[in-house]
């Protein structure tokens, strides 16, 4: 029963006009969430954990860095399950999301090789280097930028959305190259210091401001990509009669 | 059913580039341009070419690699011979792969001809060349298989060329890191292997994958 009630909520959200609906509805909440988790975690990482012993207070940017760098990441993933049930079940909306987490990603991407180069310089003594994670994220970015242009190429939208889908899931290759890349090559980026299984070699004073963080930048996706897909469905489809009737019903014509 | 159209294509393919003569060498020529702005570039020291000889001509070879991947799949498209490859009853990965042979005989096999020249050039260590053109047979049909991916991708776009450029260069940095990694391991005197073969590991993984993804954007553009 409750199985069903799912199915078809989820089969309902694939309507422009319930979309529009639930993201009106949902996406404000997921800020409200982002803004508190982050407020939470900032203090935690600004004020409660102790100084690194090595690198004093400038570790801080961790809690930046990282989650940031597993939403590059982890949006990429999303991206991909997107694209896949847009090339292979035709719905419009997932085409709509999966293009729209791109430009998403890629600031996350941005973001992280942005705080990643503030903190090697300190740390490394460098702001860039040729090392196995660094290239692989900076090809992560050109990955997204290559996305984000291939759609825009596009007079058809949706066209561009579905040529787009197929560049996608070949972009996928590289996401365990990334993942890996610490553990194949032995170059300037630290391996695997956090675990979810087994024993993290980061101190468990540290870990509470990254959790705060990581959910934020999660809620903050969501809620990023929930309004970038309602604004371009309202672009594309502002001559169709339920954007119309929405807007007559706003008092705007 | 009958794949003797198969070979009929290849050889069509190759008329029409032996037919445009000096057209079909110009990545040729341009990889040759490439390899003497760079002594010119950086200052002809020997040692200091050797040490970048390798990177050298291997991002030559992708530049030219570049050139003729416009006219791959366009020609076809404007003049719908495109659309009989699907009303026709043979595979389109095979066709594919027919096209993409025929790109590489057209623009990866000259690079590896003239490769030896483009070595001395650059003062390449002798007893690196052997893994140098070892490296380009294995790596240029790479080239060929996702410089065609992204020519599928951009085929419904009128603004192509710089798009296409921009598809290919992040998916074919792997490439060019395990090949100019095993030039440089020869000429510096260690094994070559393990970069040849993670070279050869990433062409098997692109022969197979990548047919799919091409026929399957072939087919979103002629829709």
């Amino acid at each position: 029963m409750i199985w069903k009630t799912i199915k078809v909520g989820f089969h309902r959200l694939g309507s422009p006009a319930s979309f529009y609906r639930f993201s009106t509805l949902v996406s404000p909440w997921l800020w409200a969430g982002f803004a508190l988790c982050t407020a939470i975690g900032i203090y935690y990482a600004l004020y409660v954990v102790p100084p690194d012993y090595q690198q004093s207070d400038s570790f801080r940017i961790l809690y930046v860095h990282v989650p940031s760098a597993w939403q590059a990441m982890a949006g990429y993933v999303v991206m991909s399950i997107l694209a896949a049930i847009a090339l292979i079940w035709r719905i419009r909306m997932t085409e709509i999301m999966a293009m729209m987490c791109a430009p998403i990603g890629a600031a996350f991407t941005a973001i992280c090789l942005a705080t990643g180069s503030i903190w090697g310089r300190p740390m490394w003594g460098t702001w860039w280097e040729w090392d196995a994670r660094l290239t692989s994220m900076l090809v992560l970015l050109f990955i997204y930028l290559g996305i984000m242009g291939l759609y825009a190429a596009f007079d058809d939208r949706r066209k561009g959305a579905r040529v787009a889908c197929i560049l996608i899931l070949v972009g996928l290759v590289n996401i365990p190259i990334i993942h890996f890349s610490v553990e194949w090559w032995t170059t300037l980026h630290q391996g695997k210091t956090i675990r979810i299984f087994g024993e993290s070699s980061m101190h468990y004073s540290m870990m509470p401001p990254l959790i705060w963080m990581t959910i934020a930048v999660k809620l903050m996706f969501g809620a990023a990509l929930l309004d970038r897909s309602r604004n371009e469905l309202l672009t594309q489809d502002r001559r169709k009669g339920w954007v119309q009737k929405k807007l007559k019903s706003q008092g705007v014509s | 059913m009958s794949l003797a159209a198969l070979p009929a294509l290849l050889a069509r393919d190759l008329r029409l580039a032996v037919r445009h003569g000096g057209e079909s060498l110009m990545p040729l020529f341009f990889l040759f341009a490439v390899l003497i702005l760079v002594p010119l570039g950086v200052g002809p020291g020997p040692n200091l070419l050797a040490s970048i000889a390798p990177g050298m001509v291997w991002v030559a070879a992708l530049l030219a690699s570049l050139l003729a991947l416009e006219n791959l799949f366009r020609p076809d498209f404007e003049d719908g011979t495109l659309e009989q490859w699907w009303l026709g009853h043979l595979p389109v990965t095979g066709l594919v792969l027919i096209r993409l042979l025929s790109h590489w005989l057209i623009t990866g096999l000259p690079v590896i001809i003239f490769a030896p020249l483009a070595a001395q050039m650059l003062y390449l260590p002798d007893q690196a060349l052997g893994v140098l053109l070892l490296s380009l047979l294995i790596g240029t049909p790479i080239l060929s298989l996702v410089g065609g991916l992204a020519a599928a991708l951009t085929l419904g776009t009128n603004r192509g060329s710089v798009l296409l450029s921009i598809l290919v260069f992040p998916l074919v940095v792997p490439v060019l890191i395990f090949a100019t990694g095993a030039v440089s391991a020869a000429a510096d005197g260690f094994s070559p292997r393990a970069h040849l073969g993670l070279l050869a590991a990433l062409l098997v993984l692109a022969l197979t994958l990548v047919p799919l993804a091409i026929s399957a954007a072939l087919r979103l553009n002629i829709e």
